[in-house]
């Protein structure tokens, strides 16, 4: 693995491409730290995937399949048939430079192959040439070439710097959307067993343990039961959650992350305190093995395998008999919630309108998909007043707010984590307004890119959004990134530490878990991270 | 290939583009000569420019929209207490139509446009994202500019002269510049929107020429229209300004055209032709490059569509049934491990010995 | 899912506005404007430039004419042909050109052009 140099020295960051050399006589060079390791051939066989060998980028041969130009050929007609918006995308950009600084990747790395821009030219140029009249004509003077092994190469390396966050498509006056080249690519790629390990390897876990993390169902049981111990611990309550419970009326799925990696896990433990603080309300829900993973690396993967791995959800709603499925914090497994499931797989029917039991709201804005976001599930539960809330137990933290790029660009989801981070901490501050909301920078490391071999993209990628942390933080002594995404959690702990140390990250259902007041609990001196809260440092150690 | 090559290739192309008309009316003339420029090639033009748009679209709309996938730039829409943004991030049709108005007529998402500054010293790096409106701006210029020539030249292109046109005149030239400054320079109203458009114009190329990361993703296809545009804009105005041509006889030749019995009057510059062929090749051009984003804009899947996926099905014409790792599959593998962590299964431990006996 | 209906729609309106000029043409006699010379226009055979000149940029002259009147005080020009000219439009443009409605406005009209001349000067009045 390589060596990912220090912050000194990834910061200096030059933005200026080559004045005189152009970007098509520039070859890519395949560095360390920046790639992924290739898929091992027994994950893509697993699933199927053609191809599968075990290769290395960074060898010159890749072990292409003999008639690969043919496949790419074929997959781009095919491709070109299926989605208005790769044909779209490929024709009508008038390269205004509007998103060329508006990536985290560019911003981070100054790798002009990293503006958004450029990442879809290395593709639109191989286009022109097979589909345009000028590109036949004019070739390189039209930005066209052809496709050889050193541009799939350049191919491979670019679409797998990108975390298809859609921050360039917010800035487009076209509306034309990175991901969706990065996905079709990304498609191509796989077509001639082009895959990254770190996809490959969650993609063949959550087909065959339902989660990307390969954790066995009786191993996720034992999570659940350390989880349940921990909050004994802490609140002298014990949970007590149902697992594959046929007839409950509520499915939960949320990534899997979430059971199994700090600080995930402080997440987790909320969620669980929070059903079980629902249960006397009349909350009737239940955890499942089988689809015990929201997040989705088959998205990050094709079309296909996101629909593949996504069937679970419905398949296991369906088997239990739910009335409708609630849907733990995670980003781009909401893009595939709200943007594609009822697309892929619906439509639900054998489900009912989503009804909150406690408060009777309806959740209007899920009925045909059936899926409730468990933030606005919360949200609801404290517009009504049924969580007894004491916020001052997260006052030892100053807490900002990172909007997750899928939930907030491809569903708008923004007041309602907000509205909840209210309601439970008294310390709350916004990071500057370029990169919140809409638009709100990745955490550098989304769409399957979180893997260990490539830190330094990750952390290059991740400047943007450490960046904005470091104001709060110096500002306001913010030590605390909250976030609804399972990626987050997992990697904005590195980029944190890596540039602005002293921050943590939290998940929202972690501080609503601190502040959540229990019946019956024992006096909490212990947030659930077992640090004490605050004025309780005196007390005894339990 | 870099910036110099594609501004040179650009450049020629487009000085030979005015050269033709130049020579072959200019020098060697002739009725022959006025019928190809004056005639045949307008023709070809317009049918090409009209043609290749909507063979383009229906190209591009033979191809489904497999997915809704708008990209938000606001709150959805969920409970009555929480304010939606209707604009910008659309419920359904009505908001849909709005947020294109917004993006068709006033480039809302370019209106966000900010530019990086990073800085890097003993504090380490800092990321500010300045305010940078001028693209925006300069588009805005441009595009509205073009708009209102175009529709200046209607005077050419009916009579009688409908309202409107008089009205955009009036409003266009109510600076009455020109009359003014110089002690007899002489000119007629000059039109705010002829010194824009070529502002704007100036202003898009030296901004591709300037801005580091423009430069490096710019495209002889990219500099080529801005010259033809240039000298579009250039050869009208000196039309108007300095060398004049007869323009009643203008307008016979256009009137002519639309009537289907196309005349070329006598008498009417050579610099005339030069405009024309520029304009003839500008849209035939057209349906053949990045400047069919004038249709593609209303065919955009992240803006023309409502983020309403969970409450409305959208549906994939081509989706197809996929094989997945099914529940009793998964059940087939853990049963054991299942009963013995207290898991509920759907069948007994007997499975487990069958499936096991299959193996 | 394709929206062919509003994409037809579209290209519809588009084409309609780019071929509006045909349709609003179509089947109308070509009116061509046909300035008419005054007898004693006739009679001069040359205006104060070449007809050329006079076609295209009479009104670049009328301007010269008007601030080196208004603000010179300089009342006479020399013509192409030589000849001293009165500068002015009442007295020496209109004595010939008296048909305003048959040499003005046959132009001016076709192409919509509205000279203000007659913000200040009295209107001719014509006899038929």
């Amino acid at each position: 693995m390589a060596d990912t140099p220090k912050p000194e020295k990834t910061a200096r960051i030059n933005h200026i491409p080559p004045l005189m050399k152009g970007w098509m006589d520039t070859p890519v060079e395949i560095k360390p730290g920046i790639y992924c390791y290739g898929a091992k051939p027994k994950n893509t066989k697993a699933v199927g995937m053609p191809y599968p060998k075990e290769w290395n980028p960074t060898d010159d041969d890749w072990q292409l399949p003999e008639n690969w130009k043919d496949i790419i050929d074929e997959g781009l007609r095919d491709r070109r048939d299926k989605y208005r918006s790769m044909k779209l995308f490929m024709d009508i950009c008038v390269r205004c430079g509007a998103c060329a600084d508006k990536c985290h990747f560019f911003i981070g790395s100054g790798d002009p192959k990293n503006m958004p821009v450029l990442r879809a030219e290395l593709f639109r140029s191989v286009y022109r040439k097979k589909f345009t009249l000028g590109g036949k004509i004019f070739g390189k003077f039209a930005g066209a070439r052809d496709l050889d092994e050193d541009v799939l190469k350049e191919w491979w390396y670019y679409l797998y710097q990108c975390t298809e966050c859609r921050r360039c498509s917010i800035f487009c006056p076209y509306g034309i959307d990175t991901a969706e080249v990065t996905i079709l690519g990304r498609e191509l790629t796989n077509l001639v067993g082009l895959n990254i390990d770190w996809i490959a390897g969650p993609v063949a876990n959550c087909n065959r343990t339902g989660n990307h993390l390969g954790i066995q169902p009786h191993a996720y049981i034992d999570m659940l039961d350390f989880f349940v111990d921990e909050i004994e611990d802490i609140t002298g309550l014990r949970m007590e959650p149902d697992i594959n419970r046929k007839g409950a009326e509520i499915l939960f799925v949320t990534p899997s992350g979430d059971v199994f990696a700090d600080p995930g896990t402080f997440t987790a433990m909320g969620y669980l305190m929070l059903f079980h603080y629902l249960k006397s309300l009349g909350l009737d829900i239940t955890w499942s093995t089988y689809a015990s993973e929201g997040g989705n690396f088959g998205f990050f993967t094709s079309h296909e395998m996101a629909k593949r791995l996504n069937a679970k959800m419905y398949s296991e709603a369906e088997r239990l008999g739910v009335k409708w499925i609630l849907g733990g914090e995670c980003g781009h497994m909401w893009r595939v919630i709200n943007q594609y499931m009822d697309t892929f797989n619906g439509p639900p029917d054998f489900m009912e309108e989503p009804v909150s039991p406690i408060t009777g709201t309806k959740f209007k804005n899920a009925n045909a998909t059936k899926l409730v976001h468990i933030v606005e599930f919360t949200a609801d539960l404290m517009k009504h007043n049924k969580l007894k809330l004491d916020k001052s137990r997260n006052d030892h933290l100053k807490v900002t707010f990172h909007d997750s790029c899928n939930t907030a660009r491809a569903m708008g989801f923004l007041e309602e984590p907000r509205y909840v981070l209210n309601n439970v901490c008294n310390n709350f501050y916004e990071m500057p307004p370029n990169t919140i909301r809409e638009q709100t920078f990745c955490c550098g490391s989304g769409s399957g890119l979180n893997a260990g071999e490539n830190m330094e993209v990750r952390m290059r990628g991740g400047l943007p959004r450490a960046n904005a942390v470091k104001y709060v933080h110096e500002k306001f002594g913010v030590n605390m990134l909250s976030c609804i995404c399972a990626i987050d959690r997992a990697v904005l702990p590195n980029s944190m530490d890596y540039w602005v140390p002293g921050v943590d990250v939290c998940g929202l259902h972690e501080l609503v878990a601190n502040a959540l007041v229990f019946e019956g609990e024992k006096k909490r001196t212990l947030d659930l991270r077992a640090e004490y809260l605050p004025g309780m440092e005196d007390e005894e150690d339990v | 290939m870099n910036f110099i090559i594609s501004i040179l290739f650009s450049g020629i192309a487009v000085s030979v583009i005015v050269l033709i008309p130049w020579i072959c009316i200019g020098a060697i003339d002739g009725a022959f000569m006025r019928s190809l420029f004056g005639i045949i090639i307008p023709y070809a033009a317009i049918a090409t420019f009209l043609i290749g748009i909507v063979v383009r679209v229906i190209s591009w709309s033979r191809s489904p929209v497999p997915f809704r996938i708008p990209t938000t730039a606001g709150q959805e829409w969920s409970f009555p207490w929480i304010k939606s943004n209707p604009i910008d991030n659309p419920k359904g049709m009505g908001g849909v139509i709005l947020r294109m108005i917004f993006e068709v007529l006033l480039f809302r998402s370019l209106f966000r446009n900010t530019r990086l500054e990073y800085l890097n010293d003993e504090n380490g790096p800092k990321i500010n994202y300045e305010w940078e409106k001028w693209l925006w701006l300069a588009a805005l210029a441009f595009h509205y500019s073009f708009l209102v020539i175009f529709l200046r030249h209607f005077r050419f292109f009916l009579d009688p002269i409908p309202g409107f046109v008089h009205v955009l005149e009036s409003l266009d030239g109510f600076m009455q510049l020109g009359i003014i400054p110089f002690n007899g320079f002489g000119m007629p109203g000059v039109y705010i929107t002829d010194g824009l458009l070529l502002a704007a114009v100036t202003y898009l190329f030296v901004r591709r020429i300037y801005i580091h990361q423009v430069r490096y993703i710019s495209l002889p296809a990219d500099y080529f229209p801005l010259f033809i545009i240039l000298g579009l804009g250039l050869t009208g105005v000196l039309m108007r300004y300095a060398i004049r041509v007869d323009i009643t006889a203008v307008k016979e030749l256009s009137i002519s055209l639309f009537q289907f019995s196309p005349k070329v009057p006598d008498g009417i510059g050579v610099i005339f032709f030069i405009h024309l062929f520029l304009l003839c090749v500008l849209i035939a051009y057209f349906p053949f490059s990045k400047l069919m984003h004038m249709a593609g804009i209303f065919l955009s899947p992240t803006r023309n569509m409502a983020n309403n996926n969970r409450f409305k099905r959208h549906v994939n014409p081509w989706n197809y049934p996929v094989k997945f790792h099914t529940y009793a599959a998964y059940e087939d593998e853990f049963r054991e491990k299942m009963i013995e962590a207290g898991i509920p299964v759907d069948k007994g431990v007997e499975a487990t010995s069958e499936s096991g006996k299959k193996e | 899912m394709y929206d062919g209906g509003k994409i037809i729609v579209g290209l519809l309106i588009c084409l309609g506005f780019f071929l509006s000029p045909f349709f609003y043409n179509a089947g109308k006699a070509a009116k061509v404007p046909n300035p008419q010379l005054t007898e004693i226009a006739k009679e001069a055979q040359t205006c104060v430039m070449s007809k050329d000149y006079m076609t295209t940029s009479h009104f670049t002259l009328l301007d010269k004419w008007r601030n080196t009147v208004v603000r010179d005080g300089e009342r006479y020009f020399k013509g192409e042909n030589g000849k001293i000219y009165y500068k002015s439009l009442q007295m020496t443009c209109l004595k010939c050109h008296a048909n305003k409605s048959k040499f003005c406005d046959q132009c001016h009209n076709y192409m919509d052009v509205n000279p203000y001349c007659w913000d200040c000067h009295i209107e001719p009045k014509e006899s038929e």
